[in-house]
């Protein structure tokens, strides 16, 4: 037989550039610029803000947003300001750890759920359990049981999230396993944990990003709203929950207590909605052919 | 090894699916995909294995190479039985023979790249350094046809003949004895066939490799094997030299396959054998012969006795009460 004579497909494979993922996907960029702004406006809130968010003035008690103070002052005159970009901390570290906790748990136990025909139906009748219990009762009950920290909150975020990402690593890891090429990759001698790592779990890494940015948006509204019922953060920590909280006395008198730290907390979790769902789309390997 | 030592001997392989009420319930129905199952292939040999959707051929493959455990039966892969080998054992057998695809699209992992999937069965053997296995990865990219600065593609970045080319030439990196062809041109271009069909035949009298092929259609059949056998319903009913099955068919069922192929001359007719009514469920395998509810020759004694698959002294078996021409032994 003759050697192929098939032309040459040299097709340029050049990475689409940044502004061209930027037109083509013009919100969850307007979100990921938005939520990077939050993210370095928190990290850097030792730097960046004006006063010590714990630092409290008598005299400047609910002075209203002015020169002085940007977004004006508390009952204890501390500066709402610094408090927000602080309380932006707060936030973040429980977003990003129950996103990756969640994530890291659900994909160990989701692998081994659809991959192990035995393990499956007792794993997932426990991971229904799991979803049943409301997490705000479940938060109670460990604020009740030990005493209130950061930690705590997120134990209480992640237990209810956990069965999601498992439900959804399942789905994958039963789809993949039956492909032809798992099939394959057994004829040429593939032993389990190559067969893992390289052939099923790559199909999990775009769905689970997509998760994960859920979970983070839903984990920060979650930390406030504990927050405000005061079963959530340590009422000393400034976090937006617990700013919200306070703020909500004062509100007919003093409303920029709880506008300001309202506003960053709907813009963080709009901001980290509108990506995922923009990396939803983008991942997507139907979406993604036509890019 | 003995020249008269087969690559590969099957012998009454089984293979039944349950079909299961529930999750924890019990098995109640048998699928009899494969219901005793019986062939050798000698080294350099080509078996074609025909038959209609369903009869149970693409199980005999993967059942050989214990992509699904057979219920029963032995495999004997060059003088050694497969069948009770553990996880490891069969590992390592693996290396000796290996499958290609009917598929060539799902069969290579979308998100490796040509390179890698060629390669992967040299990592998992520990053949040779990373270098060695580079330079093996592009000997075998030349032998099938593709050209070496193709590694860095990935499967969809290749037409459907050279996916399969692709998948041969993974088959072929560690330099089996036998391939089993689970129907590896089917999916393809009928043009595109005949160029993955002529590659296999070259790589054959190059590496003296042994083929069993299977197949639904004859035409490729014919033009590929050495050896023919005919599966209806879970069982082989006519095995014979190829020149010997499409010449002078014996089995009523072969006939009747035979003469449905499309003759390729507008003119020539051909008698049409025709078959009334729809292949029985495999659940439920007629008594006697199977195929007498079909069979335009039954009579009374095969609704009642199984036909064994008696073989005349040229190697011809047929499994049929009137026209098995062999006297049993």
């Amino acid at each position: 037989m003759s050697a192929t004579t098939l032309p040459a497909v040299a097709a340029p494979r050049s990475r689409p550039g940044l502004l061209r993922r930027f037109r083509r996907y013009p919100l969850p960029s307007i979100g990921a610029i938005l939520l990077l702004a939050l993210v370095v406006s928190a990290l850097a809130a030792p730097w960046i803000a004006p006063h010590d968010p714990f630092e409290m003035n008598v005299v400047d008690r609910l002075v209203p947003p002015g020169a002085d103070y940007t977004f004006g002052t508390d009952a204890y005159g501390r500066d709402i300001f610094s408090r927000t970009l602080h309380g932006g901390r707060v936030s973040l570290f429980i977003g990003v750890s129950v996103a990756i906790a969640s994530t890291a748990i659900g994909l160990l136990i989701g692998v081994v759920a659809g991959y192990f025909r035995m393990a499956d139906a007792i794993l997932m009748r426990v991971m229904d359990g799991l979803m049943a219990i409301p997490g705000i009762l479940l938060a109670i009950a460990l604020m009740s049981l030990t005493r209130a920290s950061i930690w705590v909150v997120i134990v209480a975020i992640t237990i209810p999230e956990v069965p999601r990402v498992v439900r959804l690593v399942r789905a994958v890891v039963l789809t993949v396993r039956e492909q032809v090429y798992i099939e394959a990759a057994t004829a040429i001698g593939t032993r389990f944990p190559r067969l893992m790592w390289r052939h099923i779990l790559p199909n999990t890494v775009a769905p689970l990003i997509v998760q994960a940015t859920y979970i983070a948006a839903s984990a920060v509204l979650v930390e406030s709203y504990l927050s405000f019922l005061g079963v959530g953060t340590p009422p000393e920590v400034p976090s937006w929950g617990n700013i919200i909280a306070e703020g909500r006395l004062y509100v007919q008198i003093a409303f920029w207590n709880i506008l300001f730290p309202s506003i960053f907390l709907a813009l963080m979790v709009l901001s980290i909605n509108v990506l995922g769902d923009g990396l939803r789309d983008m991942l997507d390997p139907r979406l993604a052919r036509r890019l | 090894m003995s020249a008269s030592q087969p690559v590969l001997a099957v012998e009454g392989l089984v293979k039944h699916y349950g079909i299961r009420p529930g999750l924890f319930g019990r098995a109640r129905a048998q699928v009899r995909a494969v219901d005793g199952v019986s062939f050798s292939i000698a080294p350099g040999e080509t078996l074609g294995l025909v038959g209609e959707s369903g009869c149970g051929k693409s199980t005999v493959g993967k059942a050989v190479l214990r992509l699904v455990e057979p219920t029963a039966g032995r495999v004997t892969l060059e003088g050694e039985d497969i069948t009770a080998l553990n996880r490891a054992g069969m590992i390592a057998r693996r290396r000796r023979m290996q499958v290609i695809f009917q598929d060539p699209y799902s069969s290579l992992n979308p998100r490796m790249t040509a390179g890698d999937i060629v390669q992967e069965p040299l990592i998992n053997f520990g053949i040779g350094s990373a270098g060695e296995q580079r330079e093996r990865v592009a000997a075998l990219f030349a032998r099938v046809g593709l050209r070496p600065d193709q590694r860095s593609n990935y499967p969809h970045e290749f037409s459907g003949g050279q996916r399969q080319r692709l998948g041969i030439a993974r088959a072929l990196a560690l330099g089996p004895s036998i391939i089993i062809g689970d129907e590896p041109v089917s999916a393809l271009d009928v043009s595109v066939q005949a160029q993955v069909i002529n590659l296999m035949m070259d790589l054959q009298d190059e590496f003296g490799l042994s083929y069993l092929f299977v197949a639904h259609d004859l035409g490729v059949v014919e033009h590929i094997s050495h050896r023919v056998a005919v599966m209806y319903l879970g069982k082989i009913v006519e095995i014979a030299p190829r020149a010997a099955l499409f010449e002078e068919p014996r089995h009523p069922y072969t006939e009747a396959l035979l003469s449905a192929v499309p003759v390729s001359h507008p003119r020539q007719r051909r008698k049409r054998v025709t078959l009334k009514g729809d292949v029985p469920s495999p659940v439920n395998p007629p008594p006697g012969c199977r195929f007498h509810t079909r069979c335009p020759i039954a009579v009374p004694l095969c609704r009642e006795v199984e036909p064994p698959l008696l073989a005349d002294p040229s190697g011809h078996a047929t499994a049929c009460h009137l026209r098995s021409q062999a006297s049993p032994a």
